[in-house]
């Protein structure tokens, strides 16, 4: 029989690491993240966890020391958050350019100044570039499923890269939920032991990483998309065996009364979840609409995107970050997802819930409305004070 | 779907209080959310914790500005500030105090007022200090009562998974206040 | 932008200075209001070195005409750190009433 805890979402990425049995684990506190280090600490000192717990005094430090661990060939785990997700940047290149599998938990933290720890997606959305692949969760069974699946994508040697687990502070990181707890034969089955085709030996050494000309580093780079272009089916591989043993359902996405609707709402994370409870309120009402939940941000699911959206006739995004000078970053990508198809439906970018400010089920029915009776932008703040 | 709201002290253990709670109610097949508010929490500043409960999944996942029910840890919190604000009527309002429901200075709402003496009990079974007495196990039993929403054992259950230190304590406190609270 | 007193109270963002700053809040957040137990002085002990004043985290100690130290009770959360450091033992740590 499962059983049942309640977690929070810092916890609910500690057991999912622990039932992964990772093998090393090194990290820098951070609010909010800090919980995630604290119990997996605490479990490698009382012996719950046979891993090596390594200490640092720096994200930048965390992430090399992950890079050296997975070298080696360990399943590594590490967890962090905003300004410390920002100082590993130079690593996160390092981690995709080794086409090491190491995983991280990102709790979404806005950027710094104002001083500030409330959630906004800019952090991991900055990092979008380096060659994460990137998953945005929105319960806490979510965050605990997805870290199993995560190592089970990124250590298939057809994909090779690093993921990200992304959640959103407070409204997950520090909510306690019911979270249905995986037997651990059942995930040693699902998950077999790391074991990468190369890897740092002394008995057999080579180097790693090492100055490659103008002759070759194209090729690698090629490869690095070549993983991700192959990702893809790899991760619903992985999504329809965790289904099968687990019997709970992932996607790329998560489609919400998306068949028949005329207007549909793309959002990401908590405010996606929120979000349904405002779709049945329209529905309720007659509104023909629905909600696209993005799990997957990289790679990105652009065939998933233009299948649900294709027949729309309003597509609204709902971004809680903001590249100053283009705007909302889920909609650029929902654009350009939209741009070779021959229905374009109009797409409104809405921005909202910036530095933490609370998503209510209001806040996006107001969407609806505001779609009703405007004509589509590519930047509209929602709930400023202007 | 249920939502409650709890009034302490930084340090109170109002924020466990959420979570046993909320553990409680998982015991019995609910679907459960408890989070603090969201921020800093200091010593002796007032603080909130929330909690819903539910039948069906829950997907709402923005804060609660509307609770149905309170439950107070700390009778200084009645006078200094609005604990009542964005209160439907129709739920409980549980206070840690000697006093009566009667006796409570809180405005008019229309809600039904429960109090226990959770401070005393929490002193009896030497939970926390005398200054700063927990108080957050013992206001659970008087919930449980109050309200009937909870079986006083799915809580003794919850305390005695979810409190590390004096476990056995904690759950007797709670089972003293569920036999102590006045309606 | 309004004043109510010492607050500053923005409505709208082209009210805020350009990057984020702390406009007066240790000022009207009194802090007083979170203690569980009160320092009190006994002047005739007090020989007014000034320890309790460095050490106090909130600016919470004041000189009196005497140059005895008095307690800020607006300010003062309770946290007990002039009471230890006291050479003489000048101060004593009461349970608030509630």
């Amino acid at each position: 029989m499962s059983t049942q805890k309640v977690l929070m979402g810092n916890h609910a990425l500690s057991w999912g690491a622990v039932t992964s049995r990772v093998q090393v684990i090194s990290a820098y506190p951070i609010t909010p993240q800090t919980q995630v280090v604290e119990l997996l600490s605490e479990m490698c000192t009382d012996g719950t966890l046979d891993a090596e717990f390594i200490k640092v005094e720096s994200e930048h430090s965390a992430m090399a020391a992950c890079i050296g661990a997975s070298a080696a060939g360990a399943r590594t785990f590490t967890a962090t958050s905003a300004q410390g997700l920002a100082l590993m940047h130079e690593m996160l290149h390092w981690a995709v350019g080794g086409r090491l599998p190491v995983v991280m938990g990102n709790i979404n933290r806005a950027m710094a100044p104002p001083w500030t720890i409330w959630t906004e997606q800019t952090d991991s959305l900055s990092q979008r570039d380096t060659g994460w692949l990137q998953v945005y969760a929105s319960s806490n069974q979510e965050v605990y499923d997805s870290v199993l699946m995560a190592y089970k994508i990124a250590e298939n040697r057809k994909v090779s890269l690093p993921m990200m687990i992304v959640l959103d502070a407070f409204f997950l990181s520090h909510t306690s939920e019911n979270v249905i707890m995986i037997d651990q034969n059942k995930a040693d089955a699902y998950l077999p032991k790391y074991d990468p085709e190369f890897k740092l030996d002394v008995k057999n050494p080579h180097t790693f990483g090492g100055l490659t000309t103008p002759d070759w580093y194209m090729e690698l780079r090629y490869n690095i998309q070549k993983g991700m272009d192959d990702s893809y089916q790899v991760i619903r591989d992985a999504q329809s065996e965790f289904k099968s043993v687990f019997g709970r359902d992932y996607g790329m996405v998560e489609e919400y009364k998306c068949e028949d609707a005329d207007v549909i709402l793309v959002g990401m994370a908590t405010a996606a979840s929120t979000g349904k409870e405002s779709i049945d309120i329209l529905r309720n009402k007659g509104v023909k609409a629905g909600l696209l939940r993005i799990r997957y941000f990289r790679p990105f699911p652009f065939e998933d995107v233009r299948r649900v959206l294709k027949n729309a006739k309003q597509i609204l995004v709902l971004d809680r970050n903001l590249s100053p000078g283009l705007g909302g970053i889920t909609f650029q990508e929902v654009k350009s997802a939209m741009y070779n198809e021959k229905n374009k439906p109009p797409i409104y970018g809405f921005i909202m819930g910036l530095g933490g400010r609370d998503i209510t089920v209001e806040s996006i029915t107001n969407l609806f409305e505001h779609a009703k009776k405007n004509d589509p932008q590519d930047i509209i703040w929602m709930e400023v004070k202007k | 779907m249920i939502e409650i709201r709890v009034h302490g002290r930084g340090g109170q253990g109002g924020v466990i209080a959420s979570k046993i709670l909320a553990y409680a109610f998982s015991i019995e097949g609910k679907s459960v959310q408890a989070f603090p508010e969201f921020g800093v929490e200091r010593r002796g500043a007032p603080v909130t914790a929330f909690i819903r409960v539910s039948d069906k999944h829950i997907n709402v996942r923005s804060k609660i500005y509307e609770p149905m029910h309170l439950i107070v840890l700390e009778p200084t919190l009645v006078t200094a500030i609005d604990i009542t604000e964005g209160l439907k009527e129709g739920g409980f309002i549980i206070i840690n105090t000697k006093r009566t429901p009667e006796e409570v200075h809180l405005k008019k709402t229309g809600s039904k007022i429960a109090t226990v003496d959770a401070t005393g009990i929490a002193l009896k079974y030497r939970l926390g200090s005398s200054a700063a007495p927990i108080v957050n196990t013992a206001i659970l039993g008087a919930f449980a009562k109050a309200t009937g929403f909870v079986k006083i054992e799915s809580i003794v259950t919850a305390i005695k998974k979810e409190v590390p230190i004096k476990p056995d304590e904690n759950a007797k406190a709670a089972e003293e206040a569920f036999n102590s609270t006045i309606m | 932008m309004k004043r109510d007193g010492k607050k500053i109270i923005f409505e709208k963002a082209g009210d805020l200075p350009p990057m984020a700053m702390s406009l007066g809040t240790t000022e009207y957040n009194e802090t007083g209001s979170w203690r569980n137990e009160r320092p009190v002085v006994d002047s005739s002990k007090c020989t007014g070195c000034g320890i309790c004043w460095k050490f106090c985290p909130d600016i919470s100690i004041k000189e009196d005409a005497n140059g005895k130290a008095s307690i800020d009770y607006f300010f003062c959360k309770g946290c007990g750190i002039c009471a230890v450091e006291c050479p003489v033992k000048a101060i004593e740590m009461k349970e608030e009433e509630k």
